[in-house]
């Protein structure tokens, strides 16, 4: 067979170049470019080289919104995942009540995000709040807007209550898609329900779990909304979290540089996590 | 070990809204023999795994019991009827290796390592496993994984039974044969009672000493392949075993004379007392043989597949397959059919008609 060789096909690659290079290349670029430069306005622009990363690297601030972040991602992913597992593992595999559940553990995710924020900073508020009047009256000293553990509780509960349904949501799809084969040839290998959550379920549910925590981790190291809404990053800076401060970096204090540095460094940091944990889950599967 | 014993088992699935309740298995009464290797046979949605699942105290039958021996173990749940199963999909436990695939079990049951680790090799040299002990389960193909659920099953000291539910599906054609012989040959090595389930008449046939045909929620015979070949009880025994099946073709009396149509049939049994009901004549094509006088019929078709052909007949509308030798030749018009009297039966309403000649 005579094969044609000519290059037209890549005439057929041309709308997705340019879609990727709309609302990923170009963006990304005007990021670096003002990350290597000094502008005062009037589109006047003044090379710096690396100096804002390095700036960006060297600040306390920096530091200290980085391990908040660390902190409360972590948090919430141990409380997260777990709860999830276990809530998927409580759900009925059949009957009537099994649209029930997921539509109620749909719904947190339905509701736009600052929706959430407002809902939980009116839920909390000390003195009008279901909760914060509640705790209070039960002789808990809570309020958020002024004390940091507070602050720090609530903005979790937050994300706990909103995120958890998809963890629960990806671990009930693997768990349904478990063949009921292996539960009847571990009862009559005579497992006990630890050991078929052990060597039946955990291991079948390892490549839901990889893509639940990994969309958690991401969602929840860019979080911005919930917590601007509900503590505006207060009190203090106590609930600064990174993209709160970087917010607070561009368009309060208006420094596009720094700002832009700090971006890509985010960046980065998102994507070599995501990237080492995702190989070092996968090389495990094929060992 | 021990005999099993199903005394008036029925069994129901809740209905579906809207349905007409039925029974998955319309009252069975067996006993099978310790030891023995059985095969239940029979088309899809038969009742067979609902049996098997019986057995294995998976299903709880909705009316009458079932012992092992001579205790009821009718409400007993799987763990205490020390009963092995393997299934359609082979499961391992993924994450373990094969060694500790095949100690699950004993583990489970408290049993101390040493012992374990006995049981384990002995199981492991019978499966030929002892090269891949230490790998992980997770990477064997299928037929390796088919094997450790057998061992699984084969490292208990106790089992009273090993259920096999349609085990070789997934299995490569060629492995089939190696792994179906493997299984006769445990069986005779260690005469623990086995149970196979397939709706394969050849692997039915070769696996088993007793085949147990089902059909439609019912037993409709249990015997030896020669048995079930020679003389089926019941029309769908006729029809699905064997290829091609039995021919049935209508039938009635005159008197203690048997016809098919207007030719009178030489038959095995009678069914002259009397009786009213549905008559059929029951043939094999390999009884049939073409001969100088007997029914007319007009050739249709000739398979030719090797060792035999197949040669599709008809009589007044209706079809007759017949056997014949490789070398046997077929004539070519006004061909006449002869019946084998010995191995021509008669039904009534499907099943077979008791009373010799």
């Amino acid at each position: 067979m005579n094969k044609t060789v000519n290059q037209k096909a890549w005439w057929l690659v041309t709308p997705v170049l340019v879609l990727v290079a709309f609302n990923a290349f170009i963006p990304l670029m005007t990021v670096v470019n003002y990350s290597l430069q000094e502008t005062f306005g009037n589109n006047e622009f003044f090379w710096e080289g690396v100096t804002w990363f390095e700036q960006v690297l060297k600040s306390e601030r920096f530091h200290a919104s980085f391990l908040r972040q660390l902190l409360f991602t972590g948090m919430i992913l141990v409380i997260e995942v777990p709860l999830g597992i276990c809530v998927a593992l409580t759900m009925p595999r059949k009957g009537p009540w099994v649209s029930v559940c997921l539509i109620l553990m749909a719904l947190p995710l339905l509701i736009p995000w600052n929706v959430v924020g407002a809902m939980w900073n009116i839920f909390a508020l000390p003195d009008i709040g279901l909760l914060g009047y509640t705790l209070n009256s039960m002789g808990f000293d809570y309020n958020f807007t002024q004390q940091p553990v507070s602050a720090w509780m609530t903005t979790v509960v937050m994300d706990v209550w909103h995120w958890t349904s998809l963890v629960v949501l990806l671990c009930y799809a693997g768990l349904c898609s478990i063949p009921d084969d292996y539960y009847q040839a571990a009862r009559i290998d005579g497992a006990s329900p630890w050991a078929v959550f052990r060597y039946i379920q955990l291991p079948k549910l390892k490549r839901v779990l990889t893509i639940a925590i990994l969309l958690r981790f991401m969602d929840s190291f860019m979080i911005y909304t919930e917590p601007f809404v509900l503590t505006g990053g207060g009190p203090g800076n106590t609930t600064t979290f990174l993209s709160i401060d970087l917010v607070k970096i561009a368009l309060g204090q208006f420094d596009l540089g720094p700002a832009a540095a700090m971006s890509l460094i985010y960046f980065l940091i998102v994507l070599l996590i995501c990237w080492a944990f995702y190989t070092i889950m996968m090389r495990n599967e094929e060992q | 070990m021990a005999r099993i014993e199903f005394k008036k088992v029925r069994h129901m699935y809740p209905p579906t809204p809207g349905q007409e309740p039925t029974y998955a298995l319309k009252e069975i009464n067996q006993v099978w023999d310790d030891g023995g290797a059985y095969a239940l046979l029979g088309p899809s949605g038969c009742g067979k795994t609902t049996l098997l699942n019986i057995i294995s105290g998976l299903l709880t039958p909705s009316e009458g019991s079932v012992f092992f021996g001579d205790t009821d173990v009718t409400n007993l749940a799987t763990t205490e009827r020390q009963i092995a199963q393997v299934f359609q999909f082979p499961v391992v436990y993924d994450t373990m290796s094969v060694y500790d695939n095949l100690a699950f079990p004993l583990r489970n049951r408290g049993i101390d390592e040493p012992t374990i680790a006995d049981r384990v090799k002995q199981v492991a040299q019978m499966l030929d496993l002892e090269n891949v002990l230490h790998t992980r389960a997770s990477g064997l193909t299928a037929d390796g994984k088919q094997k450790i659920s057998l061992g699984r099953g084969l490292v208990r000291s106790d089992v009273n039974v090993i259920m096999f539910d349609e085990p070789l599906t997934v299995i490569d054609p060629h492995l089939k044969w190696l792994l179906r012989s493997k299984l006769k040959e445990l069986h005779q090595q260690i005469g623990v009672t086995m149970i196979y389930v397939t709706h394969d008449q050849t692997e039915a046939l070769t696996f088993a000493d007793k085949v147990v045909v089902m059909y439609d929620g019912t037993v409709v015979q249990v015997g030896t392949p020669v048995e079930l070949f020679n003389r089926p009880n019941h029309t769908f025994v006729g029809h699905f075993i064997g290829s091609p099946g039995m021919n049935i073709l209508p039938g009635h009396v005159d008197g203690s004379d048997s016809y098919y149509k207007n030719n009178k049939i030489q038959t095995a049994n009678s069914a002259d007392d009397g009786q009213a009901g549905k008559l059929e004549i029951g043939v094999r094509p390999e009884f049939i043989t073409f001969s100088d006088q007997g029914i007319p019929v007009v050739i249709e078709k000739i398979d030719d597949l090797g060792r035999f052909q197949i040669v599709t007949v008809t009589h007044e509308r209706d079809t007759i397959k017949l056997v014949i030798g490789e070398d046997d030749i077929v004539p070519s018009e006004s061909a006449k059919i002869k019946f084998d009297p010995a191995n021509t039966h008669l039904y009534r309403d499907n099943w077979i008609l008791e009373n010799a000649r």
